[in-house]
C-alpha cells in the first residue's frame, strides 16, 4: 500500500518533468536559435509557403524534374499518411508497377536507361530527394519542352547536388523541389530573352 | 560508393567505443548514489519528491518488494496511457480534432508504451494528438526505459552483495535514472536534431499550395497538408530509450524525424549508445572492469558480422526488377538521402539493440537484408539489446553458457564469485527461452487461423517472414515490422500485446527473482576450478550458445521464409 502510495507521487512528478518540462525546454530553445528549423523548414515565395525543403512533391509537367514515385494513401506525396509501399522484393505487383512506371517514362520521351530511383518508392513517400543520375536523366526531355540547352540544365543540375555530409555520411542527392524551383526562374529568363 | 560507407561503419564503431567508458562511469556513479556534475540542479528536485512522497532514500528493497514497485510503476503506466488514447478527444492539443482511439487499439498502444517495445499499429500523423504524444507515449518512453535499467541494477547488486536480501530501492533507482541520465541526453540530442531541421513546434498542420497541380485519377491535386508537432523532443528519447515509436507512420524514414544523412547515422548512434556504456557501468559496478569489456566485445563482435552481412546483401539487386532495364541500387522503400550504407547501419542497429524505430520500410528490403533484423530479434536481443534488458538478457546467456560449460569440462559453475545453483539456473533458462516460445506459438496460430493469414500484404515465403516478424518483433520488445502486414485487427492488437506483455514482465521479475537469490550467497573467491569468463575462449563458447539457441528454434522458419525467397528472387521467378 505504502508502495502504490509512492508510486502514485514519483509518476506523477515524473510525468510533469519528462512530459511538460521537458519538451517545453526543449521548444523554447528550438523556437529561440533554430526558428526555420523547427517549423517545417519551409520555402516561402512572396511570403506564401509553396512547400518544406524536406518533404517532396509530386511532379507531372514534362518540362519539369519528376520525383520519386509514391505510394501514400489517395495520392502520392500524402504527407498525411506517410509510409511505403511495403511491397517486397519477390511480389509481382512491384514488378508490375515498375513496369507501368517505364512506360509511363517512355511516353514522355524518356530516352536511356532508368535509375532506379524513378521507379522504386521511397519509405516515407515524401522523399524530397533522386539521385544525380536520375536528375541528369531528365535532362533530354526537359531541354525539349522548354527549348534551355541541354548543357545549361547540365550545370544547374550539378549546382543542385547536395554531396555526402563530412563525405562519408549519407548519399549524393538532388532535391526536387529546390531543382524546379531554380529551373523556373531560369525558365522565365528564357522566355524573356 | 562503398569506401564511404565502410568508412561511416568504422567512423561509428570508434565513436560508440571511445564513449563506452566516460558515459559508463557516470552512469555507475549515478546508480551509486555518488555526486555527480548535475547534482547542483537535480539534487534539490530529487529531495523534493523523496519528500512529498514519502520515501527514505536509504530504505532498500527484497526481492519480492522491488519486484511489486517495478509492477506497480508500469500499471499507473499503462492506466494513464490507456485513458489519455482513449479520452483523447476531450483533451487539449488537438489542432486536427483526432477522436480517441479504439479499445483494442488502445489497449495495444498502451502496452506496447509501457513494455518498451513501441510497436505501433496506427499511423502518429493521422491518429495522434500532441497531448497524446507528448504526454502519453513520450512519457512511457523514459519511464519504460527506465524500468529496463533499475531491473538491470538489481541484478548487479545480486552480484556485488553478499548474504543479504537488500537490492535498492526501486523509487530512488527510478527518480536518479530520469534524472541525471536520460534527461539531460536527450535535450542535448533535441537540440541537435534541430538544428538540421526535426520540427519542434505546438503549430496546427500547414498547408501549402503545391508549386504544379497534380492529377491523380481524374482529380486535381493543389495543396499539401504538412503534419506539424514537438518532434525533436519525442525523437530524442525515442532513440535513446531503445523504444522506436515513431512520431510519424513512416518513424524515421520521414523527412521531419530524420532529414539527412548526419542525423541518420546520429539517430544510430543515439540508439546503441546507453546499451553500450551500460557494459562498462557493469564492470565498474561489480569492480571487474575486464567482464564488462568482454560483455562489449562479444556484443561488438556479434553486431559486426551482422551489419557486414546486412550491408553486402543491400548492395545486391533485385534480379526481377533490374531485368527491367533499371540501373542503379534496389532502394524500393529506402530514402536517397541515406544511402545504401546508412540504410544498412540503421537496419542492423535498431535490431541489434531492441529499439525498432526505422529508416527504411523493412518489409521491402531484400530477402537477406529483411533477415538479419529478424534473425538479430530472434537471438532475444543481447547484441546490445534495450535499455538495461538487453544487458541482463546477456547475463543470463552467460549464465547458462557458464553451466554448461562447467558440466563439460568438469568445473563448478560459478560467475563472479556467485554460484550457479538449481535457481539461477531456472531463471536464466526463463529469460532465455521466453520471448523465443512466444515467437513459435503465436506465429502457428497466425498461420492456422483466417484472421491470422488474411493480414498479410506480400505473398509466398515473404509472407510468412511478415508473420514471423510481427511476433520476433512484439515478443522481444523490438517494435519495428514487416508494416505490409494490417495489424490494426483485433486479433493482431490482442495477439501481439499478449507477446509484448509476457515477453517484458516474465523475464524482468525471473531477473529480479535471481538477483535476490544471488545476494544472498556467499561470495566464492575464484580458485584453480573456476572458468575464467573475461577471457576470449569463453567469449567465443558465449556466443556460439547464443547463435545455438537462435538458429536452432528459428532454422526451419527462416528456410521457408527468407532462404526459399531468396532462392525464388535469384531464379528470377
Amino acid at each position: 500500500m505504502k508502495n502504490l502510495k509512492s508510486g502514485l507521487i514519483v509518476f506523477a512528478f515524473l510525468f510533469i518533468i519528462t512530459g511538460v518540462v521537458y519538451p517545453l525546454i526543449v521548444t523554447g530553445i528550438g523556437q529561440l536559435v533554430f526558428k526555420s528549423q523547427v517549423n517545417g523548414s519551409l520555402i516561402y515565395i512572396e511570403n506564401k509557403p509553396v512547400g518544406s525543403k524536406l518533404i517532396g512533391q509530386p511532379f507531372q509537367n514534362p518540362g519539369l524534374f519528376w520525383s520519386r514515385p509514391s505510394s501514400t494513401d489517395d495520392f502520392p506525396y500524402n504527407a498525411l499518411s506517410s509510409g511505403g509501399s511495403n511491397l517486397g522484393p519477390t511480389n509481382q505487383i512491384l514488378v508490375k508497377r515498375v513496369e507501368e512506371r517505364i512506360v509511363y517514362l517512355r511516353k514522355n520521351d524518356f530516352k536511356g536507361q532508368i535509375p532506379s530511383s524513378l521507379v522504386l518508392g521511397s519509405g516515407s513517400g515524401l522523399d524530397p530527394d533522386i539521385t544525380p543520375q536520375a536528375a541528369y536523366s531528365q535532362i533530354p526531355r526537359i531541354s525539349m519542352y522548354t527549348h534551355i540547352p541541354q548543357n545549361v540544365l547540365k550545370s544547374l543540375v550539378s549546382k543542385h547536388i547536395k554531396k555526402r555530409q563530412l563525405g562519408f555520411l549519407g548519399h549524393d542527392r538532388v532535391n526536387v523541389l529546390e531543382l524546379n524551383l531554380a529551373l523556373i526562374k531560369m525558365e522565365k529568363d528564357y522566355a524573356g530573352k | 560508393m562503398p569506401i564511404s560507407d565502410i568508412i561511416q561503419f568504422l567512423v561509428f564503431i570508434v565513436l560508440v567505443s571511445l564513449l563506452v567508458k566516460p558515459l559508463g562511469s557516470y552512469m555507475a556513479n549515478v546508480f551509486n548514489g555518488e555526486k555527480t556534475v548535475l547534482s547542483l540542479v537535480f539534487r534539490p528536485i530529487e529531495i523534493f519528491i523523496y519528500k512529498i512522497a514519502n520515501i527514505d532514500e536509504t530504505y532498500e528493497m527484497n526481492w519480492k518488494e522491488f519486484a511489486i514497485s517495478m509492477l506497480i510503476f508500469n500499471a499507473i503506466g499503462f492506466v494513464v496511457l490507456f485513458l489519455i488514447l482513449v479520452l483523447q478527444q476531450f483533451l487539449p492539443l488537438n489542432p486536427q480534432h483526432f477522436k480517441g482511439f479504439n479499445l483494442d487499439l488502445a489497449f495495444n498502444t498502451a502496452v506496447s508504451f509501457i513494455t518498451n517495445t513501441n510497436w505501433q499499429a496506427y499511423s502518429g500523423e493521422n491518429t495522434a494528438s500532441y497531448f497524446t504524444q507528448m504526454l502519453g507515449l513520450a512519457v512511457q518512453n523514459f519511464l519504460s526505459a527506465v524500468t529496463g535499467i533499475v531491473v538491470l541494477l538489481a541484478l548487479i547488486r545480486g552480484f556485488t552483495r553478499k548474504q543479504t536480501t537488500n537490492l535498492g530501492n526501486f523509487w530512488v533507482d527510478s527518480v536518479r535514472t530520469t534524472l541525471y541520465i536520460l534527461l539531460p541526453l536527450s535535450v542535448l540530442a533535441a537540440v541537435i536534431l534541430m538544428s538540421q531541421g526535426v520540427i519542434q513546434n505546438f503549430s496546427s498542420y500547414k498547408t501549402v499550395q503545391l508549386l504544379e497541380p497534380y492529377i491523380n485519377a481524374g482529380k486535381v491535386v493543389s495543396h499539401q497538408i504538412l503534419p506539424m508537432g514537438p518532434v525533436a523532443s519525442q525523437e530524442a528519447i525515442k532513440l535513446l530509450g531503445t523504444n522506436g515509436g515513431g512520431f510519424f507512420g513512416a518513424n524515421s524514414a520521414h523527412p521531419f524525424e530524420n532529414p539527412n544523412g548526419f542525423t541518420n547515422f546520429f539517430e544510430a548512434f543515439l540508439i546503441i549508445l546507453i546499451p553500450a556504456a551500460l557494459t562498462y557501468t557493469f564492470g565498474s559496478m561489480i569492480k571487474n572492469k575486464k567482464q564488462g569489456w568482454a560483455i562489449y566485445l562479444v556484443m561488438l563482435t556479434m553486431f559486426v558480422v551482422f551489419l557486414g552481412i546486412e550491408y553486402t546483401s543491400s548492395l545486391g539487386n533485385d534480379p526481377l526488377i533490374s531485368r527491367l532495364g533499371v540501373t542503379g541500387h534496389y532502394i524500393e522503400g529506402q530514402e536517397v538521402r541515406f544511402g545504401i550504407g546508412g540504410t544498412s547501419l540503421f537496419a542492423t542497429t535498431t535490431t541489434a539493440v531492441a529499439c525498432g524505430a526505422v529508416d527504411a520500410m523493412h518489409d521491402s528490403l531484400l530477402p537477406i537484408s529483411g533477415m538479419v533484423p529478424t534473425v538479430l530479434m530472434l537471438l532475444s536481443e543481447v547484441v546490445f539489446g534495450g535499455v538495461g534488458s538487453g544487458l541482463y538478457t546477456m547475463i543470463a546467456f552467460i549464465i547458462i553458457a557458464v553451466f554448461v560449460a562447467g558440466l563439460m569440462i568438469g568445473r563448478t559453475p560459478e560467475f563472479l564469485g556467485k554460484k550457479i545453483e538449481v535457481k539461477e539456473m531456472w531463471m536464466a533458462i526463463i529469460v532465455a527461452l521466453t520471448s523465443g516460445i512466444l515467437v513459435l506459438i503465436f506465429t502457428t496460430i497466425a498461420f492456422i487461423t483466417k484472421a491470422g493469414v488474411s493480414s498479410i500484404l506480400n505473398p509466398g515465403p515473404h509472407g510468412l517472414s511478415e508473420i514471423l516478424y510481427a511476433f520476433a518483433s512484439t515478443a522481444n520488445n523490438n517494435g519495428s515490422a514487416f508494416a505490409g502486414l494490417n495489424a490494426d485487427t483485433v486479433f493482431y492488437n490482442i495477439t501481439t500485446a499478449i507477446a509484448m506483455l509476457i515477453g517484458r514482465y516474465i523475464p524482468a521479475v525471473a531477473i529480479i527473482y535471481m538477483s535476490g537469490a544471488l545476494a544472498q550467497k556467499k561470495y566464492t573467491p575464484p580458485s584453480v576450478g573456476t572458468l575464467p569468463t573475461d577471457k576470449v575462449p569463453f567469449m567465443v563458447w558465449l556466443i556460439l550458445v547464443i547463435l545455438i539457441v537462435g538458429a536452432l528454434t528459428f532454422f526451419s522458419a527462416l528456410a521457408l521464409g527468407p532462404f526459399l525467397e531468396n532462392i525464388l528472387m535469384l531464379r528470377g521467378a
